[in-house]
């Protein structure tokens, strides 16, 4: 168990600038999780912590001590990869004893800490396998078990469940939730999933461009996101946007489609006039007879619900979420409730809060 | 996946492999025929009478403590070969397999002597060795070594040892080379996050994940050693001094060509075929294997 610190720590790969200073503290044992777009810079950030990359600048402090310039050898640092990168010549018992045999453990200790370490994964049966002989959770758990075993000061995860099927993915997700819990070990966890981004972090860092876009508890993100980037990025299907302007002096919105909606929570600082992007996730459209007319496009049928893909009279594209008795088939008429709106800035996509 | 091409009859099909067969033919088939045939007789020494012997030829080979002395010197000199040429090579693969400035330059250059004829390496040679002009024979002299391998058999052997390991530095540094950037990254860096480091690290991982290549190049490089060599022994010292550099392929030369004992000398060539077909089915026997798992 550790605390992690990042202090404004940058990379570059050439003149390509990937990170552009990265601040971050995590408590000990928290699991945090990193979540972005590919390419947005979430696994050199992982790297970088995990000694694999040099950072250009900046400091990453492990329990107090920074460790930015040493070898990983010497950080104390076990990662999980996404490909497992299980050595293939080695069985799985050597595979997990591996790291305890550099650390000049006694064969007894290695072969105890191997051995309590598979039964928590249920790998008892195939620590004389190889690589090779096992199914791809097997090779899973295998890597999980290679930095359990360790009893590392943190744990880094590297999108580690996307080579898995998506029922395993789902059993795993949970699996690594409750031995994280258990051994109580802080943790960075990479992936592109926000399914996995909102179950496993007890806090998301969303990361757009190298830049960190929002720092908070997954529910903080989910229903007040910081930009219109985070907003579009976090829930399914996608949140909708519609242009606006800040009318009646800074207490409601007037949509470009027509209606005016009065902010249930305050006035927003500004001009009348102001160009605005007002979001609504698509489960908290309404059907509405006195709304506005939405020519369906597509319906996409989830089971107990339907997702409406559609435009508005203005041309504008719209999903909506209906139960499924509630879907229609050509047009429906929809209403926005004021209490559901995002207000962001369209100038420069940040949120809007009142006062 | 397989993939094949169906030909309508076997006229067009027989038309393409033809010209390989015809080499394959003329080439190889018919002198190892001839090969085998000739080791089966005795010729009087100007060729007139040829008289079938069966296999006294290969009995008299055997019991000739020369021919078995030759057999133990091309053992000694396939070892040091192959093992000083891998060893290199894979020292300089390792090397140009880092993040290093200009390393496209240097994998070029390294590969440049296997482009080498053997005759004109064995020149670079002489002129780097010879004991009155050679660069090195100089240096060496003048640090009080006492140079001169058209004397000391020792030094020859060392010589010829040198310049055939020389040649086949590029071939196996190839290999070698494409065998460390087929281990995938993440498992290296993976043993780096496991506190692997250095020489434990190449030890542990990835030397053994570059078995498959190692063999193969053992098998390869004995081949190389044991019968491509011939020229290089040739233009450097004859097989001499004495018979102090004469492998097995050299002793077929001086004995059918040189000393024309056309019997003896294809009873000793069909002894090196049999050698070849069994290292050939080593290697297509394990390497084969090991490309189905």
């Amino acid at each position: 168990m550790a605390t992690l610190k990042l202090h404004d720590l940058r990379k570059s790969f050439g003149p390509v600038a990937v990170l552009h200073g990265i601040d971050l503290a995590l408590a000990s044992g928290e699991m945090l999780v990193i979540v972005g777009a590919s390419g947005c810079g979430k696994s050199t950030l992982l790297r970088l912590v995990a000694g694999l990359e040099d950072p250009t600048a900046g400091a990453i402090e492990l329990d107090g001590k920074d460790v930015a310039r040493l070898d990983p050898a010497e950080r104390d640092i076990a990662m999980v990869f996404q490909n497992y990168a299980l050595y293939p010549h080695m069985s799985v018992f050597d595979n997990m004893a591996y790291a305890l045999k550099i650390r000049g453990l006694t064969k007894a200790d290695i072969t105890t800490r191997v051995q309590e370490t598979a039964e928590m994964l249920g790998l008892g049966p195939l620590l004389a396998r190889k690589p090779r002989q096992l199914s791809g959770g097997q090779r899973q758990r295998v890597a999980m078990g290679r930095a359990i075993v360790r009893h590392p000061k943190l744990f880094l995860f590297d999108e580690p469940l996307s080579n898995l099927d998506a029922t395993l993915r789902v059993t795993m997700r949970a699996e690594i939730k409750r031995l994280q819990r258990r051994m109580g070990v802080t943790s960075l966890y990479v992936t592109h999933d926000q399914v996995e981004a909102m179950t496993l972090g007890d806090r998301l860092l969303v990361l757009h461009q190298g830049r960190a876009v929002q720092l908070a508890t997954p529910m903080e993100v989910f229903e007040r996101p910081a930009n219109v980037y985070v907003a579009g990025f976090i829930g399914a299907p996608a949140m909708n946007f519609l242009p606006a302007t800040l009318s009646h002096g800074g207490t409601a919105a007037s949509l470009a489609l027509g209606p005016v909606i009065p902010f249930v929570d305050g006035r927003r600082a500004g001009a009348d006039g102001m160009a605005l992007t007002i979001g609504i996730r698509p489960e908290h459209v309404v059907a509405d007879a006195a709304g506005e007319e939405l020519q369906v496009d597509l319906l996409e049928p989830l089971g107990s619900e339907t997702v409406v893909i559609g435009r508005l009279s203005n041309g504008e594209m719209l999903s909506v979420k209906l139960p499924k008795a509630e879907a229609p088939t050509e047009r429906m008429s929809v209403g926005f409730p004021a209490a559901a709106l995002h207000v962001f800035d369209a100038a420069t996509g940040l949120r809007l809060d009142p006062g | 996946m397989e993939r094949r091409t169906i030909f309508g009859g076997w006229l067009l099909p027989a038309a393409f492999v033809l010209p390989q067969l015809l080499l394959t033919v003329f080439f190889f088939l018919w002198p190892a025929g001839e090969a085998i045939y000739g080791s089966l007789t005795r010729q009087d020494a100007f060729g007139l009478r040829t008289q079938f012997i069966g296999l006294e030829n290969f009995v008299d080979l055997f019991e000739d403590p020369l021919y078995v002395e030759s057999m133990w010197r091309t053992v000694y000199f396939c070892a040091a070969v192959s093992l000083l040429s891998m060893s290199v090579a894979l020292l300089l693969a390792v090397f140009a397999d880092r993040e290093i400035a200009g390393r496209g330059f240097y994998r070029t250059m390294l590969i440049w002597p296997y482009a080498i004829a053997p005759a004109v390496a064995a020149v670079l040679w002489i002129l780097l060795l010879h004991p009155q002009i050679g660069m090195v024979a100089h240096g060496l002299k003048a640090i009080g070594v006492v140079w001169d391998y058209k004397i000391n058999g020792g030094q020859a052997m060392l010589v010829v040892i040198l310049a055939s390991a020389w040649k086949q530095v590029s071939y196996n540094f190839i290999f070698f080379l494409a065998g460390l950037q087929s281990i995938p990254r993440s498992v290296i860096e993976a043993a780096r996050m496991d506190g692997a480091r250095g020489w434990r690290r190449f030890r542990t991982i990835i030397f053994p994940l570059l078995a498959p290549t190692t063999f193969f190049l053992l098998v390869v490089n004995l081949v190389y050693s044991a019968f491509d060599t011939f020229g290089t022994i040739q233009a450097l010292t004859h097989g001499g001094p004495g018979k102090s550099t004469e492998t097995l392929v050299v002793k077929v030369y001086r004995d059918g060509v040189v000393n024309l004992d056309l019997g003896g000398s294809s009873a000793q060539s069909v002894v090196l075929m049999v050698g070849i077909v069994v290292l050939t089915v080593v290697q297509f026997r394990f390497l084969g294997k090991r490309d189905k798992t």
